[in-house]
């Protein structure tokens, strides 16, 4: 438990200091500048400033913090992937997140409930297995279970998904987790911030300026900055902030969306996710049921949420568990995902020098925050991606090696 | 409901319909270099804004023609492609 809420229980008084203040202007000039003003961001700030020592820094966020996809995913932790690279990289993560809550000294209410990802067909299994023997072979905790052990966990499931969806067995992951994602964010920017960060609110790029394909300047709604150094951790933004040093990506953007029901007593410890019903959902400490489906089938710039999602997850949600017909949904929200062709992230250097990028997180990208910030930091420090990533580089669209890690989305999307 | 206008069909509901992805034009492969080849597989003109796409209308197996503005999801037309015109083939 972090000391700090030891020291509150004694105390009749919680004169809670602000995460941070936003200085009035910005400097004329950065060493780094962070678009975005996300987990991912904020980490990379975080952690320039913690290990690399670099901390003119500023961090731009157009809206709030943590305001895009880091409030808007559904918090899962997980490091269950399908290739060896994707294991390695994210069980990083993982490592990183359990011990977050100390070293950021914020309760994230990091909560590890175990991961079942059902399985209602055999080609399903086949992939469990195959994954389940990846994630063995990086010493990454995951194995293929049987119907007893699911209802072990959570009797209340309908094993036969009302008869016409039969859960055959289902790749058990014991490490996942879920946590506070919000606290992720506000965590690491008053960690970033104490260590001499700025943070900016409000404060949008408009521009980007290169010079014989190097980046020198960042044009914002409130004034310009020289800098040689710019990360975009931008998520559904991304193509707005490529177009700006015409660099080309494969990333398409689709909303996802996602919605609660209203708290109820726990009973649901585990998270449950089914690719065929095109489900994911674990309880909140909240109480709240947090849920998921997979994306809108089409190319949309927008955070609009639509009725059809709602319909559709109730719909498969109820298959899975029909004693909820009576709950409420109380809110529903979608972010827009940066999708790329192979599932994987893009990270890393770019063709313009001094332009980083940390983007394609699609429907992935809260897991992967602390490292993603770790080795972003990294990149810009040394300017070389660090081999964790070497897989994820833009690049790798043009010389046809792609990260296939579909087989690890949640679900079918 | 979303609704969407088949030039075939006329308005239908938006999940008889599958999104295509962008129009573009194919190079041609016997002279595209692996480079230019890769940046037409991968590459899209991904920025938010009026887009000129491919849909399917599913149940009647129609391919057409939408402009859409892809920040608001206004359609502001749909049409069969001319298949005579030279806009399939590579420049």
């Amino acid at each position: 438990m972090p000391l700090r809420l030891l020291k509150y229980a004694f105390s009749k008084n919680h004169p809670d200091t602000a995460f941070f203040t936003q200085p009035e202007k910005l400097k004329k000039s950065y060493d780094v500048v962070i678009i975005g003003g996300g987990g991912h961001g904020l980490a990379a700030a975080y952690y320039l400033a913690r290990d690399h020592g670099i901390t003119n820094i500023a961090v731009l966020e157009r809206g709030y913090l943590g305001g895009g996809n880091t409030g808007r995913n559904t918090t899962i932790v997980r490091s269950n992937y399908l290739t060896p690279e994707g294991v390695k990289f994210y069980d990083t993560s993982v490592k990183l997140f359990q011990d977050l809550s100390e070293d950021l000294d914020i309760n994230l209410f990091y909560s590890t409930r175990g991961h079942f990802t059902l399985a209602h067909t055999e080609s399903a299994m086949r992939t469990m297995r195959w994954r389940a023997e990846v994630n063995k072979h990086a010493g990454v905790e995951s194995s293929v279970v049987g119907p007893e052990e699911i209802l072990k966990a959570c009797p209340q499931l309908d094993i036969s998904c009302n008869d016409h969806a039969p859960i055959l067995g289902a790749l058990y992951h014991a490490p996942g987790s879920i946590a506070r994602h919000d606290a992720v964010a506000w965590g690491y920017a008053r960690g970033a911030y104490q260590r001499g960060v700025d943070i900016f609110q409000s404060t949008e790029v408009l521009d980007i300026k290169t010079e014989h394909g190097k980046v020198v300047g960042v044009n914002t709604n409130k004034g310009y900055i020289a800098t040689n150094h710019v990360l975009s951790a931008v998520a559904g933004f991304t193509p707005r902030i490529t177009q700006m040093v015409d660099i080309k990506t494969p990333i398409i953007i689709q909303p996802l969306q996602a919605c609660v029901t209203e708290p109820m007593k726990p009973w649901l410890n585990s998270i449950l996710v089914s690719g065929s019903l095109h489900v994911y959902v674990s309880q909140s400490s909240r109480g709240e049921l947090v849920m998921g489906a997979s994306l809108d089938p089409y190319e949309l710039h927008s955070t609009r949420s639509t009725l059809d999602f709602v319909e559709g997850l109730s719909a498969n949600i109820l298959d899975m568990f029909p004693f909820l017909s009576n709950v409420k949904v109380v809110r529903q929200w979608a972010g827009m995902a940066d999708m790329t062709p192979d599932f994987a992230p893009i990270m890393g250097k770019t063709p313009v020098e001094g332009f980083y990028l940390d983007a394609g997180w699609g429907t992935w990208g809260f897991k992967a925050t602390p490292v993603s910030g770790k080795t972003m930091a990294e990149t810009i420090a040394n300017n070389q991606a660090p081999e964790l990533i070497h897989s994820y580089r833009l690049s790798r669209f043009s010389d046809y090696e792609l990260t296939g890690e579909k087989g690890a989305a949640s679900v079918g999307h | 409901m979303k609704l969407l206008k088949c030039p075939v069909n006329g308005s239908r509901p938006i999940s008889e319909f599958v999104f295509g992805g962008e129009f573009r034009v194919m190079p041609n492969p016997d002279i595209a270099t692996d480079a230019e080849w890769a940046d037409y597989i991968f590459n899209r003109q991904n920025a938010p804004g009026i887009k000129k796409e491919w849909w399917f209308h599913s149940p009647s197996g129609t391919w057409f023609i939408a402009e859409r503005n892809t920040v608001t999801d206004e359609v502001i037309n749909t049409y069969l492609l001319n298949q005579t015109s030279m806009e399939f083939s590579h420049e």
